[in-house]
């Protein structure tokens, strides 16, 4: 019976000839080793139209390898507790062996990450990537969004910095806008402390080198998945399965391997060579990658003079902040990142790439790119009556964005899609 | 064969050609019985195993027991002057205010959102027009209402960054929340309340314990 059903799968599209014998046939025996390869990379077909906006995906996947090696061999000398943390990183940057090597990659990994992923992001909304039948994946690839951001905040304590704890504290107190007195029980019980201590920067250790790094790459995986069984969307938007040829495969499809594989390792050295000269000439790039104030160990009694999370958390922070109560605050910036999840239903219109989409469209997009920025750059800066009344314009053109597209995507003057894909 | 093939597909099985008969002696009722009861025990266990896990990410019983009194001495406090010390792990101000400090509670009573200290911030014998047992020492703990910073002392007037009306206070860093003399929250900020005062009392005319007040709050 067995062999019956392995017949079955070899026999099913000749397997590339190749499949019978040697090292690959007993391995394909035992392990679908081929058909995974086949179906994954060698006979994957990606649209032949991919341009600039296309590395990010396999760069991310890159970092994402970059800070799992790295923060193995950071694990091997940091300690983590309240006395030691600090320094066991002033140790790991001065006495281990490339110790500072390692860290730099680690930190200016946590940084190149969401500099990839936002660029994905961007190119996901520029290309209409989260409509159907994609939707799925763009939830999942929301999901790894928002591992990463509770990975980097919880890796940013671990220093054990001035700008760790105090960060630490604000973000955990968020919670305490919850209201009849849950909001409290919870932010004790986050800490296991009465303040961020000890007992914080451990269980801050456990989720940041295990529990969220395994979500992380149970969801990457999901998020490969969708992307396989539906498809890549391309720069037209165009669905490149409706036109195959007499053997089944698209015509304007390319097999992922050599084709992409190529250029993605092409791309990735690019890419590599603009991390390393931020690793070995600019680690703290000005204060915005590693903050000043973190040079300094955590003090529980005094705050900074000015505090402000890390470049890839200020839009959201300075939504925050733009908000003159505790709790429609948190709420407003909790709206901002689950306003995105629905994306692929606020967005009613069926053409997909901005190539072929209206006026309308295009100003929206670039005002809501635009209000990202600015409130970016204001979540970094101390409050001022100004930077408040900025953020909270920027903040409306943010929200605003998607209230917009929502009714400009009903009825909206695209122009005709191709049939096929352009070059 | 070909009769029997509907009943499996039927169960949710593939249709294969196989030796079903075996399938044909089945008793769903002992089946979903099996499947109810390991359900139910097996979730009752996995609920169980919830509570220790959660429980023990709340403080522990060290962490409990550090959270004793601490004694400050004002002798050597100046007229202007703070003084932190650490109780709980959070910072505890004495500030021996001046005469223009005490006034100007009374000029920023109209920028306050809560002027008379209604709101549960303070023991009762701190609910009054200082918010202190002592008029001239305030005794505060030092973290913002809103997200949990240390505020900063800026005793300065009118400074460039806090504007021309600024009359002495209290200033958030973090989110630009301000607070009067007596730690009282302006209005249109983003901290919701005044800011806490601990339970303390005077041991003598310059020592004070923080974190004890003999039950005076009740």
């Amino acid at each position: 019976m067995s062999n019956n059903s392995a017949g079955q799968n070899s026999g099913g599209q000749g397997a590339g000839g190749q499949g019978a014998g040697g090292m690959m046939g007993w391995i394909d025996e035992r392990f679908p080793l081929t058909k995974l390869l086949e179906e994954h990379v060698t006979k994957y077909y990606a649209p032949k139209n991919f341009n600039f906006w296309y590395y990010f995906g396999a760069l991310s996947l890159l970092v994402l390898i970059i800070q799992i090696v790295t923060g193995i061999f950071l694990t091997m000398n940091y300690k983590p507790d309240g006395e030691l943390a600090f320094t066991s990183v002033e140790y790991i940057m001065r006495d281990v062996n490339f110790g500072w090597l390692i860290r730099y990659m680690h930190s200016t990994g946590a940084s190149m990450f969401f500099v990839v992923v936002y660029l994905h992001m961007f190119r996901a909304l520029m290309y209409g990537s989260y409509k159907k039948p994609r939707e799925l994946l763009w939830i999942f690839g929301m999901l790894i969004y928002v591992c990463l951001m509770a990975e980097a905040f919880m890796g940013y304590l671990l220093p054990w910095g001035q700008m760790s704890y105090w960060g630490a504290q604000v973000i955990i107190s968020l919670f305490g806008a919850i209201p009849f007195g849950i909001g409290d029980a919870v932010t004790l019980w986050l800490k296991g402390d009465y303040i961020v201590s000890d007992a914080t920067l451990n269980r801050f250790f456990a989720l940041h080198v295990i529990a969220v790094p395994l979500v992380l790459i149970m969801l990457v995986a999901a998020h490969i998945m969708a992307l396989h069984e539906v498809g890549s969307n391309n720069p037209d938007g165009v669905d490149i399965k409706k036109n195959k040829n007499a053997a089944g495969i698209p015509k304007d499809g390319i097999p992922f391997h050599p084709y992409y594989t190529v250029k993605d390792f092409m791309g990735a050295i690019v890419f590599l060579i603009v991390f390393f000269t931020i690793v070995f000439f600019m680690p703290e790039m000005g204060g915005y990658f590693l903050e000043h104030a973190n040079f300094i160990p955590a003090d529980p009694l005094k705050t900074p003079e000015h505090i402000a999370p890390v470049w890839y958390f200020t839009p959201f922070y300075a939504i925050l902040r733009a908000v003159p109560d505790k709790l429609g605050g948190v709420m407003a910036m909790g709206a901002a990142i689950v306003v995105l999840f629905f994306l692929p239903w606020i967005d009613r219109n069926n053409v997909r790439s901005i190539r072929y989409r209206s006026l309308a469209y295009k100003v929206l997009l670039f005002s809501f790119v635009i209000a990202f920025i600015v409130l970016g750059y204001y979540g970094m800066q101390a409050p001022t009556p100004v930077g408040t009344l900025v953020s909270r314009i920027a903040a409306l053109v943010y929200f605003g964005f998607f209230v917009g597209l929502f009714f400009v995507s009903k009825n909206e003057k695209t122009k005709p899609v191709p049939e096929r894909v352009t070059s | 064969m070909t009769s029997k093939k509907t009943t499996t597909q039927q169960a949710g099985d593939t249709p294969v050609d196989s030796d079903t008969s075996f399938r044909d002696a089945a008793d769903p009722k002992r089946r979903r019985m099996l499947v109810t009861g390991a359900s139910v025990v097996g979730g009752l266990g996995a609920l169980a195993l919830v509570t220790p896990l959660v429980s023990s990410m709340s403080p522990s019983e060290r962490a409990k027991a550090a959270g004793a009194p601490v004694e400050a001495d004002i002798s050597k406090l100046t007229p202007g002057q703070l003084l932190t010390v650490e109780w709980r792990g959070k910072p505890v101000w004495i500030v021996r205010r001046t005469e223009e400090a005490l006034a100007s509670l009374q000029e920023v009573r109209g920028e306050l959102s809560d002027p008379d200290s209604d709101q549960e911030q303070q023991p009762s014998y701190a609910k009054n027009e200082n918010r202190s047992i002592n008029p001239e020492v305030l005794v505060m703990i030092g973290i913002c209402t809103h997200l949990g910073c240390s505020p900063t002392y800026r005793p300065d007037i009118a400074p460039a960054d806090l504007g021309a009306d600024w009359k002495g206070g209290f200033f958030c860093p973090c989110h630009g929340s301000k607070f009067d003399y007596a730690g009282r929250v302006y209005a249109g900020v983003p901290a919701p309340t005044n800011l806490e005062v601990p339970p303390h009392e005077y041991l003598s005319d310059s020592l004070i314990i923080i974190g004890e007040d003999g039950g005076a709050a009740a």
